[in-house]
């Protein structure tokens, strides 16, 4: 068998293969749910209600992508240029913890000025985190998968000891967490009475924001024609290099923004469980956008979605909600196989 | 052709027709091999040789047609078929193994593997008296990794005939030989042809197929165009065969050198992996002169090119920029001191495959307030700028945004010598220019050459074609394991004596002298 690529591909693949991928990931669920001993349409139909099929439902389901579409435009803005972070969520950790450093009354601020200067802060220390792996891999050509991936125990264990010790909640009945930030740092909710704050449209905006960096700057020219080919790049003259530090920096800080949005926005406080993997998640998030950052918001939607829908048809008939874990992990690979398959032609002999 | 005329038909092609798309890379190809004949099967690159070779070893399945060994018709789409039955190819690139010795290459894959060993010493003494009666002397026993490029040819070759091939093919042998090592190749082809091996000859070098062969086959667009005997043609005949227009001959005036615009002075660079670096080199490039380098590829071109691209430092010696010494040397440094890089490679290192042609070509200038201002792009402006450019170097394309992958590799080039040229530079590093480009772009990247170097350009043309080189240069300097011979006027010296140098004889401290060999 073997495979030829296809010069240009055309809209029937670009879409097709994609769409056909999703209808896999589909079958493929319905298929789990056989075998839990369900009945799939149910589970299916249950998964799709609980995560659009009320306002309660689709507020929880736009809560939960907020910090996927700022891990996922982390990932996208660093992947496109060829910077494998798989850090997002050390980057997260850190934006959380700068966040509790700073609005919980230790920084005497206006409260307008308050909650823009602790997310800038948050950014920043995000941005610093991944500074450390883009340097050694520039300098001493340290991979930079290992290091960012090592490097989110570290964070964890780090905050881990913060909240046992220095960030720990004097009132907080001896559970690891910290203190409640004041209201001047909290994100309020967009509409009265709604559950949905904030941080929701600052990621839109941020996604617009990376988009527009990315097509309009010289900056995003730089990062994309670094990713698609360094050693062009380097020959024409690019500064490699400085690129790679700019998109390290960007992408540090949006994963922080993350944190940052989950801590103010949503929890108030900062507890061991603040992300259930988003940094990770984001990568998905990132591949199934193919890197493009209004992408990013459509993907991010729709894997908040499969997580939202899983856990309230989990409550409902008992199918364990790991099923939107294993979809998470099929919908990838599909969509990976598909957009392979979409370049070339397969041939036998 | 007196004897071949009545001699047997080995191999035989008939209608073969390969599309792919759109493209029809076959037509109809319809010709015979006789027993003892060497065909040279001419064209320009694209012109279907290649897919002709991959259908006839079993790489592809013909569409139509069929393929006939020795009488008998060969299943299509096994590559195994042909090689049984007695077809030897030597491809442009060696497929050797450089970890083993010259006799495990010959050997291996023709015993199995539990033999290995046994019948050590027939081989040996087989591989000896081909060795001995093909002319094609290498140490059976030398490392593969530490022979030239000369010598694993031969190998390739004694492999064949290990095999028993009773059809060689070679594919462009000569690209990598100096013309003495061309000239011992021819030798044993003549001698291979006189025991009856039968050869197929694919070369787009027109006085090498009136050498060697007894009959050419024009390919062009996928058709054969011509059948010829070659004592019936001419090279004049036969270039316009391929090209399918008369061919006018490239007219290069004198031109009078200016001063020198960059200098290096006993400069060495360090060796990069297996790419051999500079050794001691002294070398000026002079307004309005066309400096060639020619050498057989891997003896120090590509380290050079990297110098005065920029992406090199000298480790010992001075590099002087018109008469001063350069500092901070870096791409963006020889970009902005007027270095125009047209790179060896233009799909890997000269353009991004996914970036548009307008994105492409303001990838050395995208910086200028032009194109780039308060970190904005001005696309407007880059398109302007990409549509200046196919306009005036007639680079065929649907639009300035389409993705550069989707050219060919002449127009590919066409926006490269745009892009660095419109920046109108004082130095040209030309590196292997038009290599695997058809003869119309040829002639378009030498006229462009040739302008530039009148309008005061001072030009470094590397080829491994000593044909360009000599065609074009107003001084050549020969290239040999890094070491750089003194500058030759043009006219100074025939092929011959360029070879000598070549072939590293003539530097201090080698044996030989290439100066007896001067015209």
């Amino acid at each position: 068998m073997r495979l030829e690529p296809i010069a240009d591909p055309g809209l029937g693949r670009t879409f097709g293969y994609p769409a056909a991928a999703l209808a896999a990931t589909v079958i493929f669920a319905m298929t789990l749910a056989l075998v839990a001993g369900a009945e799939p349409l149910a589970v299916l139909g249950l998964m799709i209600k609980g995560a659009a099929g009320s306002k309660f439902a689709l507020l929880e389901t736009l809560n939960r992508a907020t910090p996927l579409i700022f891990t996922g435009l982390a990932v996208a803005v660093a992947f496109r240029a060829k910077l494998w972070n798989i850090g997002a969520e050390a980057q997260l950790y850190a934006g959380a913890v700068v966040t509790v450093l700073l609005g919980t009354g230790t920084l005497a601020l206006p409260g307008p000025l308050l909650l823009p200067v602790v997310a800038l802060a948050a950014a920043a220390f995000g941005a610093l985190v991944l500074l450390g792996p883009a340097t050694l891999k520039l300098r001493f050509g340290v991979d930079e998968v290992v290091t960012t991936l090592l490097f989110n125990f570290i964070m964890l264990l780090f905050v881990s000891y913060l909240l046992e010790g220095p960030m720990k909640d004097p009132a907080g009945m001896g559970w690891p967490k910290s203190a409640k930030l004041i209201p001047e740092a909290r994100l309020p909710r967009i509409l009265e009475g709604l559950r949905l704050h904030w941080g929701f449209l600052l990621a839109l905006i941020a996604a617009v924001g990376v988009w527009v960096v990315q097509t309009r700057t010289t900056l995003g020219y730089e990062m994309r024609a670094v990713g698609l080919n360094p050693v062009a790049a380097r020959f024409a003259g690019l500064p490699v290099g400085r690129i790679m530090i700019k998109t390290a920096l960007l992408s540090g800080g949006l994963a922080a923004l993350a944190g940052w949005s989950e801590v103010a926005g949503l929890k108030g406080s900062l507890t061991l469980d603040l992300s259930p993997g988003f940094g990770y998640t984001g990568i998905i998030v990132a591949m199934l956008a193919l890197l493009n950052p209004l992408g990013v918001v459509v993907s991010a939607l729709f894997v908040a979605g499969v997580f939202v829908g899983a856990d309230s048809m989990s409550r409902a008939i008992g199918v364990p909600s790991y099923i939107a874990d294993a979809l998470m992990a099929a919908a990838l690979l599909f969509m990976v196989l598909a957009l392979l398959l979409a370049r070339v032609r397969v041939r036998r002999g | 052709m007196g004897p071949q005329a009545q001699a047997r038909v080995v191999l035989r092609l008939d209608g073969i027709t390969k599309r792919f798309g759109p493209l029809v890379a076959n037509d109809a190809i319809t010709f015979d091999l006789h027993e003892g004949e060497v065909i040279a099967l001419l064209g320009e690159n694209g012109a279907g040789k290649t897919t002709l070779m991959n259908i006839l070893f079993g790489h592809y399945s013909a569409d139509e047609g069929r393929v006939e060994l020795f009488g008998s018709p060969l299943p299509p789409g096994n590559p195994r078929a042909a090689l049984a039955a007695g077809v030897g190819m030597v491809h442009q690139h060696f497929t050797l193994a450089d970890n083993l010795s010259v006799m495990e290459n010959i050997v291996l894959g023709t015993e199995p593997l539990w033999r290995l060993g046994r019948g050590r010493a027939a081989a040996r003494s087989r591989v000896e008296a081909l060795s001995r009666d093909y002319g094609l002397s290498v140490h059976p026993d030398a490392r593969v990794g530490s022979l030239t490029v000369g010598e694993r040819q031969r190998v390739e070759i004694l492999k064949a005939l290990y095999r028993d091939a009773r059809i060689l093919i070679l594919d462009e042998p000569t690209a990598v030989l100096t013309p003495q090592e061309a000239e011992d190749l021819f030798a044993t082809l003549r001698k291979a042809v006189a025991r009856g091996m039968s050869v197929i000859f694919i070369s787009h070098k027109l006085h090498e197929v009136m050498a060697i062969s007894s009959r050419v086959l024009v390919l062009r667009h996928g058709k054969l165009v011509g059948e010829v005997a070659t004592e019936a043609t001419d090279r004049h005949q036969l270039a316009t065969m391929m090209v399918g227009t008369e061919v006018a001959p490239l007219e290069v005036r004198a031109h009078a050198p200016g001063p020198v615009l960059m200098a290096l002075k006993g400069v060495s660079t360090p060796a990069l992996g297996n790419a051999i670096g500079l050794r001691d080199i002294t070398l000026e490039l002079r307004a309005g002169q066309i400096t060639g380098l020619a050498g057989v590829s891997g003896n120090g071109q590509a380290a050079l090119a990297a110098l005065i691209g920029g992406l090199e430092v000298p480790e010992a010696g001075e590099m002087e920029m018109a008469g001063a010494p350069v500092e901070g040397w870096s791409p963006r440094r020889a970009i902005d001191g007027g270095v125009a890089r047209i790179p060896e490679d233009r799909h890997k290192t000269g353009t991004i495959a996914d970036f548009s042609l307008t994105e492409n070509a303001i990838l050395e200038s995208y910086g200028d307030a032009k194109f780039s201002r308060k970190g904005w792009m001005n696309w407007r402006a880059a398109e302007g700028f990409a549509r200046d450019i196919i306009a005036t170097y007639d680079v065929r394309c649907p639009g300035p945004a389409t993705r550069i992958r989707l050219l060919s590799g002449g127009n590919m080039q066409k926006l490269i010598l745009g892009r660095v040229l419109e920046r109108g530079p004082r130095i040209i590093l030309a590196n292997q220019p038009v290599r695997g480009l058809d003869i119309g772009a040829v002639t378009y990247v030498h006229q462009r050459l040739l302008g530039a170097r009148d309008e005061g350009a001072a030009v470094l043309l590397i080829s491994e074609d000593l044909d360009e080189v000599m065609a074009l240069s107003d001084v050549i300097h020969v290239i040999s394991e890094g070491r750089l011979s003194p500058a030759f006027p043009r006219g100074a010296m025939t092929p011959a004596g360029l070879g000598v140098w070549m072939a590293g004889h003539g530097f201090e401290g080698a044996e030989g002298g290439g100066a007896d060999h001067a015209a």
